[in-house]
């Protein structure tokens, strides 16, 4: 991989978890992100996939700095944010900039499109004041919105358009990555597939780095270069997209892609499921050990103590799991 | 004789900004056993349709406008609310996504589980508190005896799931009407709720209605699938037959804005813009406009379901003329 533009070195994310209003009683720690080492290259395209609650939003805000780190370190190029001054977090704010899930709650209901694009542009005083209309015009464009409903507001658009807007809007800035969280998960096929393709078009274009998180492994396969798959706050495998999903090799991510039904009914009703038990465990306790062990058809005692760590198992595939050797035949 | 016939059934929404036909002239039917799928994008009246079926439209602001749900010889749109009452919620069952819609949060698993069967059947609580027990059990609910006295709070999202299924499934109803149970739900606990609704209909002979905007859940599932688009049907297949030959142009933009049918990172088809406004009045066919292959003929006329093949049928005026 060229040199990657952002890296993360054993970043971790706790939260103290307290019960009781005014006698507040420590309960514990929820370690939603737990020692994730990750790295991210310039133009590359990294899928972030696991189920919910396994932490994928606390390392999306982790990196954008909304949350302190509780340890480890986030380098965007060469420079550690999490020891940075103010004025550092100023200049990420410029190159680091996130998409979420749901566009009504991501943009102001009483602020134009008009307004939602210019703010930023504004507040960092990146082209003069006679010149924001027109990039305002070019941002929408860019996005594939008519410059025309620029005085609209969000209400006034549809899902798909109301996440073309914030696209457009974490695009005002030129930033180096865009951190974009579950942005296709609400909406319904035929208007992902025009956000999809707009990101990829993006990506291309502009030479964007992209952490793309989502639930929908077809989805992530699709738009993906390499993927990361977490469970319980760590990354358990990592790997070329296609592969990580064609041939999974840690027994969570084999049972992930087992468990995504394919449209396809001959396959489907002929396919063998591994179907899980039990739901994913809260990271309140998590189990000794593979975090996974309880719900794992190959666990065995080994497992139960000392946590796996990600190690390379074949040429561009890490995994996290002791047993890996000997059950890539099973 | 099907179990179930609907036929021509249209259900508006009077508010202040317009009439919505959210339903406009649905037809189906449901055979002893089958699995039909529900399939359209959000909108398209998927859950108004079972809603209508299932007596749980409000009105006002809804109102059944025409149409009839002839189930085993009773018509559910115009029977007495007697006759409705011995086969809702008794011979027809639902669930939904928010298991918290069918759960009471203030009642005991226990009480709510029992509560149907000493509505509509002749039992002893004692009789009727064995079978709740012998139904958590085998919709997979570990250490039963104890935890059929919890509240619903009490259980994770994919127990509650699990306790909503057994409530609707405790008087053995003969059709299952699921509304998208399983889209809040992460994959892997997703698989095991399909697997559970499978079992179970095994086991009891139902037949399920089964609503869901996910093509791959549909294949897996379904013997019968049904594309919805703006309040009316525009295809009707077996399963096998809509994947592999779909005919209508909205079901076949469908299967091509999928990223899992197509090759990685190549460009996916899109259906240009928004499903209309169904408060305004669309005298043809309501895909026209999004769809690359409409002419003059196709904005004018409202197209109708035609059959095109053994069980499949479709409401494309062009591909009706053989010019698709
Ligand atoms: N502010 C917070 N305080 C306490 N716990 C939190 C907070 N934010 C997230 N969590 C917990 O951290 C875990 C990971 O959450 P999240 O990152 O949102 O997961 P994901 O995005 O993968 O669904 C969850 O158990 C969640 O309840
Ligand atoms: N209470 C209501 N008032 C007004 N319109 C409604 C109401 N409920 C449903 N609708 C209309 O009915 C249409 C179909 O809704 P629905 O059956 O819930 O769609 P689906 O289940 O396919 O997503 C929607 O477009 C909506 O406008
Ligand atoms: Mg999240
Ligand atoms: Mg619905």
């Amino acid at each position: 991989m060229a040199e990657p533009i952002l890296e993360l070195r054993d970043v971790r994310t706790h939260f103290p978890v307290s019960q009781g209003f005014l006698f507040k009683r420590a309960l514990g720690t929820v370690k939603a992100v737990d020692g994730v080492t990750l790295s991210l290259g310039r133009g590359e395209v990294l899928g972030l996939v696991g189920e919910s609650g396994c932490g994928k939003s606390t390392l999306a805000r982790t990196i954008m700095q909304l949350l302190p780190t509780t340890g480890g370190a986030v380098i965007l190029e060469g420079k550690n944010l999490t020891t940075g001054s103010a004025g550092d977090v100023h200049h990420i704010r410029r190159d680091l900039q996130m998409v979420f899930q749901d566009p009504y709650a991501s943009l102001n209901p009483r602020m134009t499109v008009f307004d939602t694009l210019a703010e930023p542009l504004r507040v960092h005083r990146v082209c003069p004041a006679t010149g924001v209309p027109a990039r305002v015009a070019e941002l929408m464009q860019l996005v594939g919105l008519a410059p025309r409903f620029m005085q609209k507001y969000p209400h006034e658009f549809s899902g798909g358009q109301r996440q073309r807007i914030a696209i457009a809007r974490a695009l005002a800035l030129e930033p180096k990555i865009i951190i974009a969280d579950e942005p296709v998960s609400a909406l319904d096929v035929s208007i992902q597939a025009q956000i999809l393709n707009l990101l990829a078009q993006l990506v291309r274009k502009m030479n964007l780095s992209l952490v793309f998180i989502a639930h929908d492994l077809a989805v992530v396969k699709h738009i993906s270069d390499r993927v990361a798959v977490m469970y319980l706050g760590k990354i358990v495998e990592l790997g070329r997209a296609a592969d990580v999903i064609e041939r999974p090799r840690h027994p969570y991510t084999r049972a992930l892609v087992s468990a995504i039904p394919t449209p396809n009914p001959d396959l489907e009703r002929t396919r063998q499921r591994i179907v899980l038990p039990g739901d994913p465990p809260s990271p309140m306790n998590p189990p000794s050990g593979c975090a996974f062990h309880p719900r794992c058809p190959h666990a065995r005692e080994i497992c139960k103590s000392g946590v796996p760590p990600l190690f390379e198992f074949e040429p561009y595939r890490e995994v996290a799991c002791v047993r890996v050797e000997e059950i890539a035949n099973l | 004789m099907p179990l179930l016939t609907v036929t021509d059934l249209r259900t508006y929404f009077y508010t202040r900004s317009g009439v919505y036909r959210a339903v406009d002239g649905v037809s189906f039917s449901v055979e002893r056993g089958e699995t039909l799928g529900l399939v359209g994008e959000s909108g398209s009246g998927k859950s108004v349709t079972c809603y209508s079926i299932m007596g749980l439209v409000l009105t006002p602001p809804g109102r059944i406008e025409s149409g009839t749900a002839i189930f085993d010889g009773v018509d559910l749109l115009h029977c007495t609310p007697a006759q409705a009452r011995t086969i809702r919620g008794k011979r027809i069952a639902m669930i939904f996504q928010d298991p918290m819609t069918s759960l009471n949060p203030y009642m005991r698993i226990s009480e709510q589980l029992i509560e149907p069967l000493l509505i509509h059947e002749k039992i002893s609580k004692r009789d009727a508190l064995a079978r709740a027990l012998a139904m958590l059990e085998s919709v997979g609910i570990n250490d039963a005896a104890k935890r059929m006295h919890l509240y619903p709070h009490e259980f994770s999202g994919g127990m509650r799931q699990r306790v909503m299924i057994a409530m609707a499934l405790i008087t053995k109803p003969e059709l299952l009407i699921a509304d998208e149970p399983t889209t809040a739900l992460d994959v892997t606990v997703q698989a095991q709720i399909l697997e559970l609704i499978k079992k179970m209909q095994r086991e009891l002979g139902m037949a399920v209605i089964f609503i869901t905007h996910d093509l791959g859940v549909v294949s897996g599932l379904c013997d019968r699938v049904q594309v919805m688009y703006a309040g009316r049907v525009v295809e009707t297949a077996d399963v096998r037959t809509l994947f592999r030959a779909p005919q209508h142009p909205y079901t076949r933009g469908l299967q091509r804005s999928i990223p899992a049918l197509q090759p990685k990172g190549a460009e996916l088809y899109t259906i240009n813009g928004l499903p209309p406004d169904v408060s305004k009045p669309l005298p043809g066919c309501s895909f026209a406009a999004r769809c690359e292959f409409a002419i003059d003929r196709c904005t004018a006329e409202q197209p109708t379901l035609a059959t095109f093949g053994p069980g499949h049928a479709q409401a494309c005026l062009r591909v009706q003329a053989g010019e698709l």
